[in-house]
């Protein structure tokens, strides 16, 4: 089963809730994988301290001139829609960083001056946390060099790894955009973890705008309850969205965050919210079909 | 006399910008903007966490110019006048083209386009031999001129699974700069997005300095190394603040410790306190809502950032 963990907003407890579900997950013997596609900013490390096996670099295309066979005819710089590759005069310019890799440029180029290269944009690192959990997680995180501005083609590669696990549990980046969309693209379940302040409800109605128009399906995991007010509750009520966790604020679960350990070790009411959400998100049948009816009644 | 005045707008300096943003998220960017916005009084507010953007609920902005955003365009193919011959599909590099469109009168099915994965890059409208696909500008969402109790406000909205929200962010800035260069406004605020990507490098370029708001957590710390190497890696000044220090004052004194190696200026620290959000329940800003805590703390650090932001040597190091 592949789990997303998403929120709209940042910073309200993604990965604390990913990597404690997935320890929960792991001791009670399920083979579980925890893939970070918050490439920008993976955190997942810091707390489940994987032993890292592989690393490799990835990549993706651009394309690459050569001067003596281009003709100067225009072609791709009218076809690419980036302005990654710009034909002035006698003189073709590419940027790498514009390019989305279409394959255009080469496709329309008639003389056949062009060729895609390999450029690195980040890394894929792999390996296992044991965390002290029975079974071992599978851990692979991706990590986007500085300056790149696209983190789709890298989300994409990161997600590739540890497939055939029983239990996938996705950690991806804040917001509603381009980045989560690819994370949380083939979910069977997506989590919007929230915090019942008004920023949070905000963002949370924008992140089940996003996967509803992507029909997924998705729960809500409150987080922080008692701080704020108690309107995200109403809203998922009204709008038939299942809350499937709430997480009391607890200062010593920030505490345990802020020294990079797993509250699940360090709080042990924490530990049994996340086997309750386990069991939940594990136990119910026909896990694909759930939250269809508001899907109905729209 | 009317000269004079022309000669004085020429010379009026340009408003200074600054970019909050976190690397992290949540750390409380917003609720520092909307800080600013209140203490500065000369600000143009720009909103380019574009896509959860979560400024205008505590400024409350009243809307007076609104517009569609284009950002790119979209494929869309006619079923009526494809062929199915699958050159689109073969073409496509985002798995953007599935064989799941509507029959027509020579066919039972169609290709279609799945416009959440395409990137509207127009390889298959350029390469269809039968013409069938359109290729059109998209509206990609919206934004807005607001007036709030601070002054004016740029903000927008993303549409649902929407592409380019780099432009969009770029757009905003340029709006909000045009607007203070109007009204002689000092300064304009622009509320930035979490991570290092698209959004949050189009909200840094050309800005005179970047405040990065962290928290003492090691992920706060992580992620502010990270934030930092861009800002660098651009060659814009760079602050750092420090939310919700005391909740672990021994990280807090790390981050300080790194921030001063890597020669990023300390603007302050603001203490953890529950007025803050309080404050965003009942729609106001921290310093609205209190004089004492962390009203004071953000008092103290929009006086360093102002001296920082206007002085010359907010320069790259």
């Amino acid at each position: 089963m592949k789990i997303a963990i998403a929120s709209g907003k940042g910073g309200t407890g993604k990965t604390t809730v990913a990597t404690n579900l997935a320890l929960a997950a792991a001791r009670s013997g399920r083979r579980v994988a925890y893939v970070d596609c918050d490439v920008e900013e993976p955190n997942g490390h810091l707390f489940l301290k994987p032993l890292i096996t592989s690393a490799r670099a990835i990549g993706r295309m651009h394309p690459k001139v050569d001067d003596d066979k281009c003709t100067h005819c225009g072609l791709c710089g009218e076809i690419c829609q980036y302005s990654a590759i710009v034909c002035v005069g006698q003189k073709v310019l590419v940027y790498p960083e514009l390019c989305h890799a279409c394959g255009g440029c080469t496709l329309v180029c008639r003389p056949g001056a062009i060729t895609e290269v390999l450029r690195e944009t980040g890394k894929l690192e792999a390996g296992m946390a044991e965390a002290g959990a029975a079974v071992a997680i599978h851990f692979v995180q991706g990590v986007l060099n500085i300056g790149e501005a696209m983190s789709t083609p890298l989300i994409r590669q990161v997600k590739a790894e540890f497939k055939g696990e029983e239990l996938r549990i996705v950690d991806c980046p804040p917001g509603t955009s381009c980045p989560v969309i690819e994370s949380v693209r083939d979910a069977e379940m997506v989590l919007l973890v929230t915090e019942p302040t008004p920023f949070g409800l905000n963002d949370l109605t924008l992140a089940v705008e996003m996967v509803r128009a992507m029909k997924l399906p998705f729960a809500v995991v409150i987080n922080r309850t008692g701080i704020g007010d108690r309107k995200t509750q109403e809203y998922c009520r009204r709008e038939g969205i299942e809350i499937m966790a709430e997480i009391p604020d607890d200062r010593r679960v920030a505490e345990a965050y802020s020294k990079g350990l797993l509250a699940c070790e360090a709080v042990p009411e924490f530990r049994l919210c996340m086997e309750g959400l386990l069991d939940r998100l594990c136990g119910v049948d026909g896990l694909a079909s759930r939250n269809l009816p508001q899907e109905a009644a729209r | 006399m009317n000269g004079l005045v022309t000669l004085g707008a020429d010379k009026a300096p340009r408003a200074r910008q600054l970019t909050v943003i976190s690397g992290k998220g949540g750390t409380g960017k917003t609720s520092l903007v909307a800080c600013f916005a209140a203490l500065s009084r000369n600000a143009v507010l720009a909103d380019c966490d574009v896509d959860a953007a979560d400024l205008h609920l505590v400024v409350e902005p009243r809307v007076i110019r609104r517009e569609a955003f284009t950002g790119g365009k979209r494929a869309r193919i006619k079923a009526d006048q494809c062929t199915a011959c699958g050159k689109c599909e073969q073409l496509c590099r985002f798995g953007a083209i599935g064989f799941d469109g509507p029959g027509n009168s020579f066919l039972k099915q169609t290709f279609c386009v799945n416009p959440i994965a395409c990137e509207g890059c127009g390889v298959c409208h350029w390469f269809c031999p039968a013409e069938a696909i359109e290729f059109l500008p998209a509206v990609n969402g919206e934004w807005f001129i607001s007036e709030t109790r601070f002054g004016p406000m740029v903000h927008a909205k993303l549409g649902v699974a929407a592409e380019n929200s780099g432009k969009l962010v770029s757009m905003v800035r340029s709006e909000a700069m045009r607007i203070a260069g109007e009204r002689g406004c000092d300064f304009v605020l622009v509320d930035g997005s979490p991570g290092i990507g698209c959004p949050v490098i189009a909200s840094v370029t050309g800005a005179d300095l970047v405040l990065v708001v962290t928290e003492p957590t090691l992920s706060g710390l992580h992620d502010l190394e990270r934030v930092a190497d861009l800002t660098r890696h651009f060659g814009i000044p760079t602050m750092v603040c420090i939310n919700k220090w005391d909740l672990n004052a021994e990280v807090s004194g790390n981050i300080e410790a790194m921030a001063r190696q890597r020669g990023l200026h300390l603007a302050g620290r603001v203490r953890y306190d529950r007025a803050v959000t309080e404050a965003q329940v009942q729609r106001k800003t921290t310093v609205e809502y209190r004089q004492d805590g962390s009203a004071a703390d953000i008092r103290d650090l929009w006086e360093q950032i102002k001296a920082k932001v206007g002085s010359a040597d907010a320069e790259p190091a």
